[in-house]
């Protein structure tokens, strides 16, 4: 079922960019040497810019813990429930999370504490999001 | 008739020291409007803007006080169901009625000029604009007039509750994701209050034990406690009173987090007179002193905030709050924490060591007695998921019990201090109280 539609901004576009060229790409500073997501204008630790690049990272992490969405408020996102969503620490960093609806997990079923891997699903034509799998 | 500009009233840092006006200041008056479910529309009694004028007049007349004497409005203009996400955005325009009600002001909206105007308050001279949310109003007014920019001054906090399922228009009803609900919305996080606890909740349940339903009794006695206050929605609508077979056969939200475990949006108004030590002694009411306040916004590190995280902040904002009230928490008699989603009621009861309560105590807490004549009478308020969602009631039931007029909800224990908020882990404010301005 279809899922919201991220718009990229001048902030986010290389994030997106990259991630629609199914690729996970993260902000790391050099100087502090943290990955952080999502993309900010400055380090979160070190308050600056300066160091800031784009990362390609591993795309792999663990279920921390989930919840299944029986009533939310998003219109779009209605016909899907009850849906997992569950939130995904990275091993890269894992101060680093995503939140995940876990494609191939039926809701009530997300295995806390496995293993998961990055996948990309399509959204809408030419936009991707990313999303993690369950590592069998 | 406007704040200073960039006026720097926040206690929002670590290690500032005892509040430097510790029981100069004073809150001398209280008023509640009716808590009804939704304005109806047509009742022009019953606008919001009606109701907020009833609970200024109120608060004045326990303090008797007269328009005259009004220095200061403090108003938040955001009224919970307000353009984001609200179905506010979906309610105007409209056709209007007769002045004062010709546009959306004093309807489902209200602010500090609107009642100015309307109340006729003709000395004001400290009436800001943009300002937040009722946690942190009750600490502007209290700099505000321990600083001298107004002597007293009116807090009033309209919480609106319109037509239509709560929160389903504006960006919820849109196909896209803007701004930082890129990062959210896709998955299904709408925002809110909700799902930054909820995830901390699930991975607390994961490090001390426990399961989501231990959260029964605290709820139950929160829905106890409504029902012993007068003004409360639970009390004026007859709401029978929640058994724990009712929670746990609740139907969940955002499962685990049950219907039960929500608060009721409602249409109501609520406000406080807050004044000069000085000029209290010589109002209507005993006065309840302001021995601190203090706010805090942090960041979290990444999508969610985590366990780590919120326990970090809980810790910071109740060492902020104890070393300006020069206070620690076996002085805290009253606590009165959000509980907007029961959830995170934990968080803050650990964070505060309220009656030495732990990290990972929480559960066994709530199953011990709790009730408002017990020897730990939590939440003596009902807060939100006994009242109803006018985010007032901890503020009203600290006052109540320090001047030892809360009724049927009157603690049993010393009540010589209270502690309020209405402030999520992450962003708000607290308030302390005390019955003797030392």
């Amino acid at each position: 079922m279809p899922k919201l539609i991220p718009v990229p901004d001048s902030l986010s576009k290389p994030f997106w960019d990259a991630v629609n060229q199914r690729r996970l790409a993260l902000q790391h500073c050099a100087q502090c040497d943290r990955l952080q997501y999502p993309p900010q204008q400055a380090c979160q630790v070190c308050n600056s810019p300066a160091g800031l690049t784009w990362k390609e990272v591993e795309g792999r992490g663990h279920i921390a813990t989930y919840i299944v969405i029986e009533d939310g408020r998003l219109n779009r996102r209605m016909p899907d429930q009850p849906y997992n969503l569950a939130m995904v620490t990275l091993d890269a960093d894992p101060r680093v999370n995503f939140y995940s609806n876990l494609p191939g997990t039926p809701p009530y079923k997300a295995p806390v504490g496995a293993a998961v891997e990055v996948t990309f699903e399509e959204v809408a034509p030419d936009q991707l999001i990313h999303e993690w799998r369950v590592v069998a | 008739m406007t704040a200073p500009d960039r006026y720097q009233w926040r206690r929002d840092k670590d290690g500032l020291g005892v509040w430097e006006h510790r029981g100069k200041v004073a809150v001398a008056g209280v008023g509640h409007s009716p808590v009804d479910r939704r304005w109806d529309g047509v009742s022009m009694d019953k606008t919001l803007g009606a109701y907020s004028i009833l609970a200024c007049r109120k608060a004045m007349d326990e303090a008797g006080v007269s328009p005259e004497q009004i220095e200061g409005v403090i108003c938040c203009d955001s009224h919970i169901a307000g353009g984001s996400g609200g179905s506010a955005s979906q309610w105007a325009p409209r056709p209007y009625f007769a002045p004062p009600y010709d546009s959306e002001w004093g309807l489902t909206l209200v602010n500090a000029q609107w009642l100015i105007e309307e109340m006729r308050l003709r000395n004001v001279k400290f009436a800001p604009t943009g300002v937040p949310t009722i946690s942190e109003m009750v600490g502007m007014a209290a700099q505000a007039v321990g600083d001298g920019l107004c002597h007293t001054c009116l807090v009033i906090y309209p919480t609106g509750n319109l037509e239509g399922r709560y929160r389903r228009g504006g960006e919820n009803a849109d196909d896209y994701a803007r701004g930082a609900r890129q990062w959210t919305a896709p998955w299904g996080n709408h925002g809110g209050n909700d799902f930054i606890n909820i995830f901390p909740h699930g991975q607390y349940c994961l490090k001390y034990g426990g399961k989501h339903d231990d959260l029964a009794p605290f709820v139950v006695n929160q829905h106890r406690n409504g029902l012993l206050t007068p003004w409360g929605y639970n009390a004026t609508h007859q709401v029978p009173q929640l058994t724990t077979e009712d929670y746990v056969n609740s139907r969940y939200i955002l499962n685990p987090l049950r219907l039960w475990d929500c608060d009721r949006p409602v249409n109501a108004s609520a406000a406080y007179l807050f004044t000069t030590t000085e000029r209290a002694r010589d109002m209507r009411q005993s006065p309840v002193y302001v021995l601190n306040h203090s706010q805090h916004n942090f960041r979290k590190r990444s999508t969610q905030e985590d366990l780590d995280e919120i326990e970090d902040w809980t810790d910071r904002a109740a060492k902020r709050m104890y070393e300006g009230a020069g206070l620690g928490p076996k002085d805290v008699d009253i606590f009165n924490p959000y509980d907007g989603y029961a959830p995170m009621a934990q968080f803050f009861l650990e964070g505060f060591q309220w009656h030495g309560v732990k990290r990972g105590d929480a559960f066994a807490f709530y199953a011990g007695d709790i009730r408002v004549e017990g020897p730990h009478p939590f939440c003596s308020s009902g807060g939100n998921l006994g009242n109803g969602r006018t985010r007032t009631a901890m503020y009203t039931d600290s006052i109540e019990q320090l001047r030892r007029t809360a009724g049927a909800r009157q603690v049993r224990v010393r009540a010589e201090t209270a502690l309020a908020a209405f402030t999520t882990p992450s962003s708000g404010g607290w308030i302390m109280f005390g019955k003797s301005p030392g």
